[in-house]
């Protein structure tokens, strides 16, 4: 996709986002869809780090839940407004994805995985001890009506998450297409090639962690004002780190396009899953398709659809 | 009096430790030695403790039930591993993405399986045992402890005796070095890798024979368990047994001092804590080679 | 600018017990076309490994162009002009051929707008049809040239060529001599290990022999070729 094709397609969806709540009479859009973009959200910055780079990183839910517990603070402290709590949030993320990445500097592969899964229950330990932001009894944030434009919360929230999640595709796609990008496709190919090719590894490795730990921490700030009361166990749940996997997994972690998929299918799926069946059969059937797409389809959708291209094409 | 709370601490996390080892033990073997991940493991373990429960509820001693299970896991095992061999090994991949998600994967459904048999409430055994306390001087002992505690340390004995001293654990010893040589000399890598991941499950059973005779489990006990596990097989330093017994004992001792002292709100960090530590300082552990 | 370019100097590396590199001091004359024999194990790669950073050794300094490079990464290494390829190709899979001449390119030099140069390095190697392949299509000839390919994009004034005709054909091999030779025209210094005998002899001003991690002949290649030390080594007793 042309860049300029690319901008023009990010402003119209900006632009239906920001009329949609004036015109759109049904709530469930905006409640439904900020949970839809906030999977959007995940789903690219985990793929900076560990599709681009190659470090699986299983500690998604330590920076969502930085995310949440930072705008919280901020409000709770200073009043701060949406877009502050967002940029406090990912200053906080991207500190701790630097922080992580610095400790983990020279491991790879399994190990680094196994240490991020550590990082999770490290962070929300500190945070259940912090009575300031409600420890484990949970926080109430009663988010201000906004007083311009929007007519409710629900529709100022979603509007910011699509920023958000227009922002993290843009910064991806860019990233892939530049020198970082064939970087970090080194640095995951082959780090010792990489090394005596020019590429400074653990720099790199750093500015990836840095730039997905931010990104993923921005996909928690707004939450607090979404659903007005937070604590620990949702806001670290162990299900954003799966689910930050899996989208990837389901649409490809090459391309900017695979996450994005992985995220609008999975959050459909769940969605209609969860009217529909019990949570705990919701479950099961996530945990199926994971085991169904590892085994059947380990490059994701984009990677079968790449082989249907390649059958189709005469030999 | 501090004294005397923190002596009993010191005792019942090192006695805690006994589960934590006997838990820990069979990713030693699968992880440390052949380093698969499988998260899965714990799962494992919380389904162990489910089908003691099922054979304690007609009366049976939880931990006999424990031990008649082994020979089912061990092939539930081997056939795991089977899985596992044709998705990945096979196809000479070794993306950690994918062997991860696989074994989440499989946990996720072991997990709601589970949740569907069982339901969701915490479930226990019934034994004599329980309930009653050994007291050596200040000290006291809840047998529920002390059983699992030597449990734990036979079958890390017993561990480390197989695999020192009988072929099939030399087998394993050699093919996590170099699986090619084990080929040269007549015997299957993939025979040795399933026989390692059938006895690690073996000791899954037993594990969760363990787990439910010292507290109540649910289908979510599992979660706490994978940092756990993990945190003593990378500070023992991959696939040694010593060091995996060593790293329970010293888990479960500052975990205990740390519930004692400071809270329990802050125990669960301790674990990830180490596991942190240890990646950054020695990634190799306490007892592994420097790689 | 002294005449050395490369200097080594008691360099030791042991892998547990065995001593890959043991006690190696060398230096190389800036513009010499070096020759690198011995047989496997001999610590040939290990050498490399740890001039150019991938490895660190036990004892020991290695000292480019002045510089002591001792406890410099290898990216800084490859940076002041050490470049050098594998023996067993490592190229970066995930990419395209294009991308991956492309990545020593922007990070050796600084970031290229366009892929204008990586094109002119790939039709210099023979692989601009493969440009826009992915690596991991490329048959185990391709990828060698891929190797020599990268290492050239890097402009070195050093470079390290680790096996880099092994299974090529006769003519391809001439091809590659060719190369190498104009590179060393332009003044670059060229290390080259190979265990194609005829195109070592053919390419060498200087050769070392090593076994077991020491350098056991030095000199002109015909007289190391007669060295009694040299024949003990290949054809035994």
């Amino acid at each position: 996709m042309k860049t300029r094709h690319f901008v023009a397609a990010a402003i119209a969806v900006l632009a239906l986002g920001a009329v949609a709540p004036r015109v759109v009479g049904n709530g469930y859009v905006f409640y439904a869809g900020f949970i839809a973009l906030q999977y959007v959200v995940i789903a690219t910055a985990w793929n900076i780090l560990g599709g681009y780079a190659g470090f699986v990183n299983f500690g998604s839910g330590a920076f969502v839940g930085v995310g949440v517990y930072a705008a919280v603070f901020l409000f709770n402290a200073l009043q701060a407004p949406l877009w502050a709590q967002i940029l406090g949030a990912a200053c906080v993320g991207g500190l701790l994805g630097l922080g992580m990445g610095y400790l983990t500097l020279r491991i790879q592969g399994v190990y680094f995985s196994i240490g991020t899964l550590a990082l999770t229950t490290v962070v929300s330990t500190f945070i259940v001890n912090w009575s300031f932001v409600g420890a484990a009894r949970g926080a109430t944030v009663m988010a201000p009506h906004p007083q311009i434009w929007f007519p409710n919360v629900v529709s100022y929230v979603f509007f910011a998450m699509l920023t958000m999640a227009v922002l993290s595709v843009a910064i991806a796609r860019w990233i892939e297409r530049s020198w970082i990008g064939r970087g970090l496709a080194a640095i995951r190919a082959d780090g010792n090639a990489a090394e005596c090719a020019g590429v400074p590894t653990l720099r790199l490795k750093l500015l990836a962690a840095t730039i997905s730990g931010a990104l993923l921490a921005t996909a928690g700030a707004p939450y607090p004002y979404y659903a007005s009361y937070v604590e620990p166990d949702s806001a670290f749940s162990i299900n954003y780190a799966l689910n930050a996997l899996a989208m990837p997994l389901i649409g490809g972690t090459r391309n900017w396009t695979g996450p994005v998929i992985g995220a609008l299918l999975l959050s459909g799926v769940e969605q209609a899953a969860t009217v529909t069946i019990p949570s705990e059969i919701n479950l099961l059937i996530v945990g199926l398709v994971l085991i169904g797409f590892v085994v059947l389809a380990p490059e994701g959708l984009l990677g079968l659809a790449g082989q249907a291209v390649a059958w189709g094409r005469p030999r | 009096m501090t004294l005397n709370l923190a002596l009993n601490a010191i005792i019942s996390g090192l006695l805690l430790a006994g589960v934590y080892a006997i838990a820990s033990l069979g990713l030693t073997i699968t992880f440390g030695l052949l380093q698969i991940p499988n998260v899965a493991h714990p799962t494992f373990i919380v389904l162990g403790a489910y089908c003691a429960q099922l054979l304690n509820s007609f009366g049976l001693d939880p931990i006999i039930a424990g031990l008649l299970f082994t020979p089912l896991f061990y092939l539930g095992g081997v056939l795991l591993y089977q899985i596992y061999f044709q998705t990945f090994e096979r196809r000479g991949c070794s993306d950690t993405l994918q062997s991860f998600t696989f074994f989440f994967g499989v946990a996720l459904v072991l997990q709601v399986s589970l949740i569907l048999v069982a339901g969701v409430d915490l479930t226990s055994v019934n034994a004599p045992y329980i309930g009653k306390s050994l007291r050596i001087g200040p000290a006291t002992m809840p047998y529920r402890l002390v059983i699992p505690f030597v449990i734990g340390m036979t079958v890390g004995l017993g561990m480390w005796l197989m695999l020192m001293r009988t072929r099939a654990g030399l087998a394993l010893r050699a093919v996590a070095h170099d699986a090619n040589a084990l080929r040269i000399c007549g015997l299957s890598p993939t025979r040795a890798k399933a026989n390692g991941f059938g006895l690690a499950m073996a000791t899954a059973s037993l594990a969760g024979a363990a787990l439910i005779v010292v507290s109540p489990v649910d289908p979510f006990s599992g979660t706490q368990y994978i940092g756990r596990t993990f945190a003593i097989v990378v500070l023992a330093g991959m696939g040694s047994v010593p060091g995996t017994l060593v790293a329970a004992l010293a888990i479960g001792v500052v975990e205990s001092l740390v519930i004692t002292f400071v809270g329990a709100t802050w125990a669960p960090g301790v674990a990830f804590a180490a596991l942190l530590g240890t990646l950054a300082i020695r990634p190799s552990g306490l007892f592994g080679i420097a790689r | 600018m002294s005449d050395t370019i490369l200097a080594v100097r008691d360099l030791c590396k042991r892998f547990g017990a065995l001593a890959a590199v043991d006690g190696v001091t060398l230096e190389v004359a800036r513009g010499e076309k070096l020759g690198i024999i011995g047989p496997n194990g001999s610590g040939k790669t290990t050498l490399i490994n740890c001039v150019t950073g991938v490895v660190r050794p036990d004892r020991g300094a290695v000292i480019f162009d002045g510089t002591d490079v001792s406890g410099l990464p290898a990216y800084r290494r490859a940076r002041l002009g050490i470049a050098r390829s594998f023996q067993i190709p490592r190229p970066f899979v995930g990419i395209s051929v294009l991308e991956n001449i492309r990545v020593p390119l922007d990070y050796v030099h600084r970031p290229h707008r366009d892929a204008t140069r990586a094109r002119e390095l790939l039709s210099l190697v023979g692989l601009d049809g493969r440009a826009d392949h992915p690596a991991e299509s490329l048959t185990h000839l391709e990828l060698r040239k891929l190797e020599l390919a990268r290492a050239l994009a890097a402009e070195p004034r050093l470079l390290i060529a680790d096996e880099v005709m092994a299974g090529l054909a006769e003519n391809e091999i001439d091809e590659v001599l060719k190369t190498l030779f104009t590179l060393n025209d332009q003044g670059v210094t060229v290390v080259m290990i190979e265990h194609i005998m005829h195109a070592i002899m053919r390419f060498s001003r200087r050769l070392i022999c090593m076994e077991t991690g020491r350098i056991i002949a030095d000199g002109a290649p015909q007289d190391v070729r007669r060295n009694p030390e040299v024949r003990r080594v290949y054809f035994g007793k």
